[in-house]
Protein backbone atom coordinates (compact mmCIF):
# COMPACT_ATOMS: atom_id res chain seq x y z
CA UNK A 1 0.00 0.00 0.00
CA UNK A 2 1.01 3.65 -0.07
CA UNK A 3 4.41 4.53 1.32
CA UNK A 4 4.91 1.13 2.93
CA UNK A 5 8.42 0.56 4.00
CA UNK A 6 10.05 2.13 1.01
CA UNK A 7 13.54 1.06 2.07
CA UNK A 8 12.44 -2.56 2.17
CA UNK A 9 11.02 -2.41 -1.33
CA UNK A 10 13.91 -0.43 -2.75
CA UNK A 11 16.38 -2.86 -1.28
CA UNK A 12 14.65 -5.93 -2.63
CA UNK A 13 13.95 -4.38 -6.02
CA UNK A 14 17.50 -5.17 -7.09
CA UNK A 15 17.78 -8.70 -8.52
CA UNK A 16 21.34 -9.26 -7.24
CA UNK A 17 20.38 -8.29 -3.70
CA UNK A 18 17.27 -10.42 -3.95
CA UNK A 19 19.40 -13.39 -5.02
CA UNK A 20 21.78 -12.86 -2.11
CA UNK A 21 18.87 -12.60 0.30
CA UNK A 22 17.23 -15.73 -1.12
CA UNK A 23 20.50 -17.60 -0.81
CA UNK A 24 20.75 -16.64 2.86
CA UNK A 25 17.12 -17.70 3.39
CA UNK A 26 17.74 -21.07 1.78
CA UNK A 27 21.13 -21.92 3.16
CA UNK A 28 21.41 -20.16 6.49
CA UNK A 29 24.48 -18.27 7.67
CA UNK A 30 27.13 -17.54 5.06
CA UNK A 31 30.43 -15.71 4.91
CA UNK A 32 31.08 -13.03 2.28
CA UNK A 33 33.40 -15.47 0.50
CA UNK A 34 30.67 -18.13 0.29
CA UNK A 35 28.12 -15.62 -0.97
CA UNK A 36 30.57 -14.23 -3.51
CA UNK A 37 31.24 -17.71 -4.87
CA UNK A 38 27.57 -17.90 -5.92
CA UNK A 39 26.75 -14.29 -6.68
CA UNK A 40 28.71 -13.88 -9.88
CA UNK A 41 30.00 -10.46 -8.87
CA UNK A 42 33.10 -9.21 -7.04
CA UNK A 43 33.50 -9.43 -3.28
CA UNK A 44 33.39 -5.61 -2.85
CA UNK A 45 30.14 -5.68 -4.85
CA UNK A 46 28.70 -8.34 -2.56
CA UNK A 47 29.82 -6.37 0.49
CA UNK A 48 28.03 -3.28 -0.80
CA UNK A 49 24.80 -5.22 -1.32
CA UNK A 50 25.12 -6.81 2.12
CA UNK A 51 25.51 -3.37 3.66
CA UNK A 52 22.28 -2.20 2.02
CA UNK A 53 20.45 -5.38 3.03
CA UNK A 54 21.67 -4.83 6.56
CA UNK A 55 20.47 -1.20 6.53
CA UNK A 56 17.00 -2.39 5.52
CA UNK A 57 17.03 -4.84 8.44
CA UNK A 58 16.93 -7.82 6.08
CA UNK A 59 20.31 -9.20 7.01
CA UNK A 60 22.15 -9.51 10.29
CA UNK A 61 25.83 -10.20 10.87
CA UNK A 62 27.78 -12.10 13.47
CA UNK A 63 31.53 -11.90 13.94
CA UNK A 64 33.39 -15.12 14.59
CA UNK A 65 37.14 -14.72 14.79
CA UNK A 66 38.19 -12.99 11.61
CA UNK A 67 35.10 -14.09 9.75
CA UNK A 68 31.76 -12.37 9.52
CA UNK A 69 28.71 -14.56 9.04
CA UNK A 70 25.64 -13.08 7.45
CA UNK A 71 22.09 -14.34 7.96
CA UNK A 72 18.61 -13.47 6.70
CA UNK A 73 16.28 -11.69 9.10
CA UNK A 74 12.92 -13.03 8.08
CA UNK A 75 10.96 -10.91 10.52
CA UNK A 76 11.90 -7.83 8.50
CA UNK A 77 9.62 -9.16 5.78
CA UNK A 78 6.58 -9.14 8.02
CA UNK A 79 5.19 -5.85 6.74
CA UNK A 80 5.51 -7.01 3.18
CA UNK A 81 3.80 -10.32 3.67
CA UNK A 82 1.06 -9.20 5.98
CA UNK A 83 -1.04 -7.39 3.40
CA UNK A 84 -4.21 -7.49 5.45
CA UNK A 85 -2.43 -5.45 8.07
CA UNK A 86 -1.30 -3.01 5.40
CA UNK A 87 -4.78 -2.68 3.92
CA UNK A 88 -6.29 -2.17 7.33
CA UNK A 89 -3.83 0.59 8.17
CA UNK A 90 -4.50 2.25 4.81
CA UNK A 91 -8.21 2.37 5.63
CA UNK A 92 -7.56 3.43 9.23
CA UNK A 93 -5.74 6.48 7.88
CA UNK A 94 -8.61 7.18 5.47
CA UNK A 95 -11.02 6.95 8.41
CA UNK A 96 -8.88 9.49 10.29
CA UNK A 97 -9.08 11.88 7.34
CA UNK A 98 -12.80 11.24 6.95
CA UNK A 99 -13.41 12.03 10.61
CA UNK A 100 -11.36 15.23 10.31
CA UNK A 101 -13.45 16.22 7.32
CA UNK A 102 -16.71 15.55 9.18
CA UNK A 103 -15.54 17.88 11.94
CA UNK A 104 -14.85 20.62 9.39
CA UNK A 105 -18.04 20.18 7.36
CA UNK A 106 -20.99 22.50 7.85
CA UNK A 107 -23.91 20.91 9.66
CA UNK B 1 -11.31 -12.70 7.79
CA UNK B 2 -11.75 -15.69 5.53
CA UNK B 3 -14.82 -16.61 3.60
CA UNK B 4 -14.44 -20.34 3.13
CA UNK B 5 -17.22 -20.58 0.56
CA UNK B 6 -15.42 -18.43 -1.98
CA UNK B 7 -11.92 -18.62 -0.54
CA UNK B 8 -11.44 -14.89 -0.56
CA UNK B 9 -10.41 -12.63 2.26
CA UNK B 10 -11.70 -9.32 3.54
CA UNK B 11 -10.38 -6.35 5.40
CA UNK B 12 -12.83 -4.76 7.81
CA UNK B 13 -12.35 -1.37 9.44
CA UNK B 14 -15.06 0.17 11.59
CA UNK B 15 -15.43 3.23 13.73
CA UNK B 16 -18.10 5.18 15.57
CA UNK B 17 -18.18 8.88 14.71
CA UNK B 18 -20.22 11.56 16.43
CA UNK B 19 -22.06 12.71 13.33
CA UNK B 20 -25.39 11.58 11.88
CA UNK B 21 -25.49 9.08 8.97
CA UNK B 22 -26.81 11.78 6.60
CA UNK B 23 -23.65 13.79 7.08
CA UNK B 24 -21.40 10.75 6.80
CA UNK B 25 -23.25 9.84 3.61
CA UNK B 26 -22.42 13.22 2.08
CA UNK B 27 -18.74 12.70 2.87
CA UNK B 28 -18.90 9.29 1.22
CA UNK B 29 -20.70 10.37 -1.94
CA UNK B 30 -19.88 13.98 -2.87
CA UNK B 31 -16.78 14.18 -5.10
CA UNK B 32 -15.32 17.33 -3.54
CA UNK B 33 -15.72 15.77 -0.10
CA UNK B 34 -14.40 12.35 -1.14
CA UNK B 35 -11.32 14.16 -2.42
CA UNK B 36 -10.64 15.44 1.10
CA UNK B 37 -10.23 12.02 2.69
CA UNK B 38 -9.57 9.61 -0.16
CA UNK B 39 -8.52 10.90 -3.57
CA UNK B 40 -9.49 13.21 -6.41
CA UNK B 41 -12.36 11.51 -8.25
CA UNK B 42 -15.35 11.76 -10.56
CA UNK B 43 -17.68 9.74 -8.38
CA UNK B 44 -21.44 9.76 -8.93
CA UNK B 45 -23.86 7.90 -6.66
CA UNK B 46 -25.38 5.96 -9.56
CA UNK B 47 -25.24 2.20 -9.98
CA UNK B 48 -23.06 1.36 -12.96
CA UNK B 49 -21.11 4.63 -12.87
CA UNK B 50 -17.39 4.11 -13.43
CA UNK B 51 -14.75 6.28 -11.84
CA UNK B 52 -11.02 6.22 -11.23
CA UNK B 53 -8.83 7.06 -8.24
CA UNK B 54 -5.24 7.99 -9.06
CA UNK B 55 -3.07 6.96 -6.14
CA UNK B 56 0.64 7.50 -6.27
CA UNK B 57 1.19 3.75 -6.44
CA UNK B 58 -1.14 3.46 -9.47
CA UNK B 59 -4.70 4.00 -10.61
CA UNK B 60 -7.64 2.20 -9.04
CA UNK B 61 -10.68 1.57 -11.22
CA UNK B 62 -14.09 1.59 -9.62
CA UNK B 63 -17.68 0.92 -10.60
CA UNK B 64 -20.63 1.72 -8.38
CA UNK B 65 -22.52 -1.44 -7.43
CA UNK B 66 -25.02 -0.39 -4.81
CA UNK B 67 -26.46 2.89 -3.56
CA UNK B 68 -28.99 2.90 -0.73
CA UNK B 69 -28.88 6.47 0.58
CA UNK B 70 -27.62 6.72 4.17
CA UNK B 71 -27.46 2.90 4.43
CA UNK B 72 -25.17 1.14 1.94
CA UNK B 73 -22.65 2.24 -0.65
CA UNK B 74 -20.65 -0.30 -2.56
CA UNK B 75 -18.18 -0.08 -5.44
CA UNK B 76 -15.57 -2.24 -7.08
CA UNK B 77 -11.94 -1.42 -6.33
CA UNK B 78 -9.47 -2.92 -8.70
CA UNK B 79 -6.54 -2.72 -11.01
CA UNK B 80 -5.13 -5.12 -13.58
CA UNK B 81 -4.57 -7.80 -10.97
CA UNK B 82 -6.77 -6.91 -8.03
CA UNK B 83 -10.53 -7.26 -8.01
CA UNK B 84 -12.11 -6.30 -4.75
CA UNK B 85 -15.32 -4.65 -3.59
CA UNK B 86 -15.46 -1.84 -1.05
CA UNK B 87 -18.72 -1.59 0.90
CA UNK B 88 -19.60 1.23 3.30
CA UNK B 89 -22.35 0.61 5.83
CA UNK B 90 -23.27 3.52 8.09
CA UNK B 91 -25.65 2.66 10.94
CA UNK B 92 -27.23 5.26 13.23
CA UNK B 93 -26.25 5.05 16.90
CA UNK B 94 -27.14 7.17 19.93
CA UNK B 95 -23.87 9.04 19.57
CA UNK B 96 -23.90 9.42 15.82
CA UNK B 97 -22.93 6.78 13.29
CA UNK B 98 -21.22 3.43 13.36
CA UNK B 99 -19.34 3.30 10.07
CA UNK B 100 -18.20 -0.04 8.75
CA UNK B 101 -15.98 -0.51 5.71
CA UNK B 102 -15.38 -3.92 4.25
CA UNK B 103 -13.02 -4.54 1.37
CA UNK B 104 -13.71 -8.05 0.16
CA UNK B 105 -12.52 -10.32 -2.60
CA UNK B 106 -8.81 -10.66 -1.92
CA UNK B 107 -7.67 -14.00 -3.19
CA UNK B 108 -5.42 -16.00 -0.90
CA UNK B 109 -1.72 -15.57 -1.43
CA UNK B 110 -2.09 -12.09 -2.81
CA UNK B 111 0.45 -10.17 -0.78
CA UNK B 112 1.75 -8.87 -4.06
CA UNK B 113 -1.07 -6.43 -4.00
CA UNK B 114 1.17 -3.70 -2.60
CA UNK B 115 3.62 -3.12 -5.36
CA UNK B 116 2.82 -6.27 -7.21
CA UNK B 117 2.53 -4.40 -10.44
CA UNK B 118 6.28 -4.19 -10.51
CA UNK B 119 7.83 -7.00 -12.47
CA UNK B 120 9.60 -9.66 -10.51
CA UNK B 121 7.64 -9.24 -7.35
CA UNK B 122 5.03 -11.95 -7.74
CA UNK B 123 7.61 -14.60 -8.47
CA UNK B 124 9.87 -13.42 -5.71
CA UNK B 125 7.09 -13.41 -3.15
CA UNK B 126 5.97 -16.88 -4.14
CA UNK B 127 9.52 -18.14 -3.76
CA UNK B 128 9.73 -16.37 -0.46
CA UNK B 129 6.51 -17.88 0.82
CA UNK B 130 7.87 -21.32 0.04
CA UNK B 131 11.06 -20.53 1.92
CA UNK B 132 9.07 -19.26 4.89
CA UNK B 133 6.78 -22.29 4.86
CA UNK B 134 9.83 -24.53 5.10
CA UNK B 135 11.38 -22.47 7.87
CA UNK B 136 8.44 -22.85 10.24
Amino acid sequence: MPQPHDALFRTLADPTRRAIFEQLCREGDQTVAAITARAGISQPGVSKHLRLLKQAGLVGDRHEGRQTHYSARLDALGPLIDWTHQMASFWERRFDDLEDLLKRMDQ
Amino acid sequence: MTDTATETQSVVVEREVSFPPEKVWRALTQPHLIEEWLMKNDFQPKVGHRFALSFDWGPIDCEVLKVEPHKVLSYTWGDHELQTVVTWTPTPTRRGTHLLMEQSGFRPGQPRYFHGAKAGWPRFLEALEQVLAKTN
